[in-house]
């Protein structure tokens, strides 16, 4: 029999659903504003400024050009995967939302294996871009298709193995009870968390190098690598397949910054402790935005090379040491 | 100075002279001595040298060994002798001295040896002198069009080329 | 290994950079031949810019081609015309007045401020840093509005004249170009902590890209090319023209080869520039602009003669033939990107591929110049 309850749960479904998907194709298309304005500040210009005050409506703007645009389909290229890719690259990150708490009150769903969820996803947006490169029958798309697994393989593993660290600590996937053990100020936050393991700090600023690669961001940027080969991956697409590229960009920016901050810099916490809530969070995501957003705009590209040397030769050993610096603390002070 | 130094060595290749303008056509210019030596700020060069057609090979050879970087090469179409003359400007680094070497072929059979196995840089000039005047450079390797299209087969400074 | 397994191995591919790209600075072609990312082979592809200017030259009067010569070379347009002015004048025998040619090395020395400050940009942004593109547009843009002022224009100059220039410069310039050096000087450390000193930049350049002075020479390369190979070759200093020989400046050469050496010597020369200007400004004598006694339609003396100007890029020069008529015989115009160019096939033979491009950024190529 169809229950009371049942029915508030289906109601609560659709209404997270309908929310989700607005707040993060909304999140996602207000972030490329919120590039272009911080590229133009750095850059001692104004900006976009025309559509709506401040620009406003640029984001509403670019949506409507690229719907009506004509859909390219270049002359060989395997029908099913060049239309399938754009699909699968926005999937994963608007998944990986389902998981994530945004406060105390606000979850979709409350999985005890949530961390490992989000990063079992962020993977099939990799392999989503491998496809839209090789399905395009350009050579240019192929190149970047190679360099994009290559680069994803490298920055996972050091990722992963900050993040196993911290669960050494919190010691559940659980992301609303990693969250719930970093209450009570900034001094309890896993970035500061000093007695679980002397190089925390170290593992966050690995974590945003490793979010910044995963998710082909400058300096890293090697995917598109605009001088070199145009667009990339993405060079054959057009209109909203492109615009789905674009989105899925930013929204795994979006997902990577939620996660930031709720492995790390404490959720919804207060730094005082105070008033803890969903602004917290939402103000120190947007930070975090922020500081990816910097970073693009004041380094020019690595050398694939120097990406992958990073990756392997600096970023893996660093991991590694603070994996079994955490171990051995929590054996010999637990 | 260097340019001084070189000028008993062109003298040599200079023998044989300019081949003979076509019977019957009247000589535009006057014959020129072969080797002369000049102000910089006359002519723009150190040391003018005309060597005959098969002789530039030896005349590159002689300024590669002094150490003389390549500058241009480039030809002029002398419509009223039937000639075609080749000019190559050489120039030194360390000592700003310049020596150009001239030649002349015949405009019916436009036919000299490439430098280009001497000085990488003569590969382009020799191919741009190709598209512009129709010389060809026996032993060039690649001796296709360079500025113009693939299947250009005119040659636009000719004087006597029409569109 | 069977023969099947080894052509799998050795397949290498054949990708077309350009001629639509954004990091070849203009319409320019390179056939790459790819194993993986390394190039075996780079066939560069010109001419899609070719206007052949030389047949104009020959179809027009003398005064007639000026405006040409600021076509070629856009970026750095005065020293193209430099070079042709100057040959004309050497064969018709006109000596320039004093005070115009001070006013050529003065805009000279700007128009190679603003063309290396361009240079800067593309090249970062060809290295994919944007940022530092619009902060050297600012500070160009103040050398263009100096410029206009004084010639009308401001990227297509057509200034010199046959015998001095067009018009004189006045008080405002003066002043407006001591305001600029000043203000330039004042950015420089900034540029240095932004761009030379950025860690991502100097892994891009440094040891990137070599090109050895025994290239430099057998293919022609000059400018700031054969300078960051330890060449001090500029045509400024060994084939002295104008009035550079009363000004105090250095040449800087650095030795490595590679493109951090390119780079480093076009910063330099920029601050050189600027102790040119100065010293140009504070000794500039009175007098006229213009020599007396041009005849309007100029019908040189037959002969030929060759004038070489020092531009941007490299040893600009211009062969002139006469045969004592209002057209010249025949004009041939040196590019020093031509020269340039032609070596990136043998230097680029094994490279990756963003090595290649850092390298052929370093050249400071402008296709109409080498296109002509």
């Amino acid at each position: 029999m169809i229950s009371s309850d049942m029915i508030m749960e289906l109601v609560r479904l659709i209404l997270y659903v309908v929310g989700f998907l607005a707040f993060a194709l909304f999140n996602a298309a207000y972030l490329t504003l919120v590039e272009r304005k911080v590229a133009s500040w750095s850059q001692l210009r104004p900006g976009p400024i025309e559509v709506g005050t401040w620009g406003l409506l640029q984001p509403v703007a670019d949506g409507l050009k690229l719907l009506g645009k004509q859909i390219l389909t270049p002359e060989g290229a395997d029908l099913i995967l060049f239309k399938l890719a754009p699909v699968m690259v926005v999937v994963p990150g608007i998944l990986c939302l389902v998981t994530l708490p945004f406060s105390d009150t606000i979850a979709p769903r409350n999985f005890n294996l949530g961390l490992l969820m989000i990063f079992s996803f962020g993977a099939i947006g990799v392999f989503a871009i491998l496809l839209g490169g090789w399905a395009s029958n350009n050579k240019y798309s192929s190149i970047a298709a190679a360099r994009v697994v290559a680069q994803n393989i490298a920055y996972e593993i050091p990722m992963l193995l900050v993040v196993i660290s911290l669960v050494f600590v919190s010691r559940t996937f659980n992301l609303h009870t990693i969250v719930d053990q970093q209450m009570g100020g900034f001094w309890h936050w896993n970035v500061l968390n000093l007695k679980a393991s002397l190089m925390m700090p170290v593992a966050f600023l690995i974590y945003f190098i490793c979010m910044l690669a995963e998710t082909n961001r400058a300096p890293f940027d090697m995917v598109e690598a605009e001088s070199e080969l145009v667009a990339g991956a993405f060079t054959e697409y057009s209109g909203m397949g492109f615009g789905l590229f674009f989105v899925a960009e930013y929204l795994n920016i979006m997902v990577g910054c939620c996660v930031g901050t709720i492995l790390f810099l404490g959720g919804w916490d207060c730094p005082f402790g105070l008033l803890p809530g969903l602004h917290w969070f939402l103000i120190k995501m947007y930070a975090l935005c922020f500081a990816v957003i910097w970073v693009r705009w004041s380094f020019p590209r690595t050398q694939f090379y120097g990406l992958l040397n990073l990756s392997w030769k600096i970023l893996i050993p660093f991991a590694l040491a603070n994996l079994v610096l955490t171990a051995l603390m929590l054996k010999l002070f637990h | 100075m260097k340019a001084f130094l070189l000028k008993s060595k062109f003298e040599v290749i200079a023998l044989q002279g300019i081949p003979a303008p076509v019977a019957g056509v009247e000589t535009a210019t006057a014959p020129l001595p072969l080797v002369i030596e000049m102000e910089h700020a006359a002519r723009g060069t150190n040391l003018d040298v005309t060597v005959p057609a098969e002789r530039v090979v030896d005349a590159a050879k002689i300024l590669d060994d002094a150490k003389f970087m390549i500058e241009a090469i480039t030809g002029v179409d002398w419509l009223a002798d039937r000639q075609l003359e080749v000019v190559y400007d050489f120039t030194h680094a360390a000592s700003g001295e310049r020596v150009t070497v001239r030649t002349r072929i015949s405009r019916d059979q436009p036919k000299l040896p490439t430098i280009s196995h001497i000085y990488g840089g003569a590969n382009w000039h020799e191919r741009e002198t190709h598209d512009f005047f129709g010389i060809i450079f026996t032993g060039h390797p690649q001796l296709i069009p360079l500025l113009l299209p693939e299947d250009a087969r005119f040659h636009p400074l000719r004087k006597d080329f029409t569109a | 290994m069977s023969i099947e397994a080894q052509s799998i191995l050795n397949e290498t591919f054949v990708l077309n950079l350009g001629p639509q790209h954004p990091a070849t600075h203009g319409v320019l072609r390179v056939k790459l031949t790819m194993d993986g990312e390394y190039i075996m082979d780079a066939d560069p592809v010109i001419g899609y810019g070719h206007r052949m200017h030389e047949k104009m030259g020959e179809n027009r009067s003398y005064a007639k081609f000026l405006p040409n010569t600021g076509r070629m070379d856009y970026i750095a347009a005065l020293f193209n015309g430099h070079g042709y002015v100057g040959a004309v004048e050497r064969l018709a025998g006109i000596t320039v007045p004093e005070r115009a040619e001070y006013i050529r090395v003065i805009t000279s020395e700007l128009n190679r401020i603003s063309s290396h400050l361009l240079w800067l940009g593309a090249f970062l942004v060809d290295l994919g840093g944007f940022t530092p593109l619009l902060y050297c547009f600012d500070d160009r843009e103040q050398i263009l509005d100096l410029l206009e002022s004084v010639t009308g224009s401001r990227l297509t100059f057509c200034y010199y004249r046959f015998g001095g220039v067009s018009s004189d410069i006045d008080e405002n310039f003066a002043a407006g170009t001591r305001t600029f050096i000043s203000r330039l000087r004042s950015r420089m450390p900034m540029y240095d902590g932004f761009v030379t000193k950025n860690i991502i930049f100097r892994k891009r350049v440094e040891g990137i890209g070599p090109i050895s002075a025994e290239v430099c020479r057998k293919y022609g390369a000059t400018g700031p090319v054969i300078r960051g190979s330890g060449v001090a070759y500029d045509v400024r200093k060994s084939e002295p023209y104008s009035v550079y020989p009363k000004f105090n400046f250095d040449i800087p050469v650095y030795h490595e080869c590679d493109s951090m050496a390119r780079y480093k010597v076009r910063i330099e020369e920029m601050v050189q520039s600027m102790r040119i200007i100065e010293q140009a400004l504070d000794t500039l004598p009175l007098g006229p602009v213009m020599a007396e006694k041009v005849p309007r339609t100029l019908k040189p003396a037959k002969g030929d003669c060759y004038y070489n100007v020092e531009s941007a890029r490299g040893s600009f020069g211009v062969r002139l033939v006469s045969d004592g008529s209002e057209n010249a015989y025949r004009l041939k115009l040196r590019s020093p990107c031509f020269s340039n160019m032609s070596l990136f096939r043998e230097c680029s033979a094994g490279m990756l591929l963003p090595d290649a491009l850092a390298l052929m950024g370093s050249l400071d190529l402008v296709i109409p110049d080498m296109d002509r």
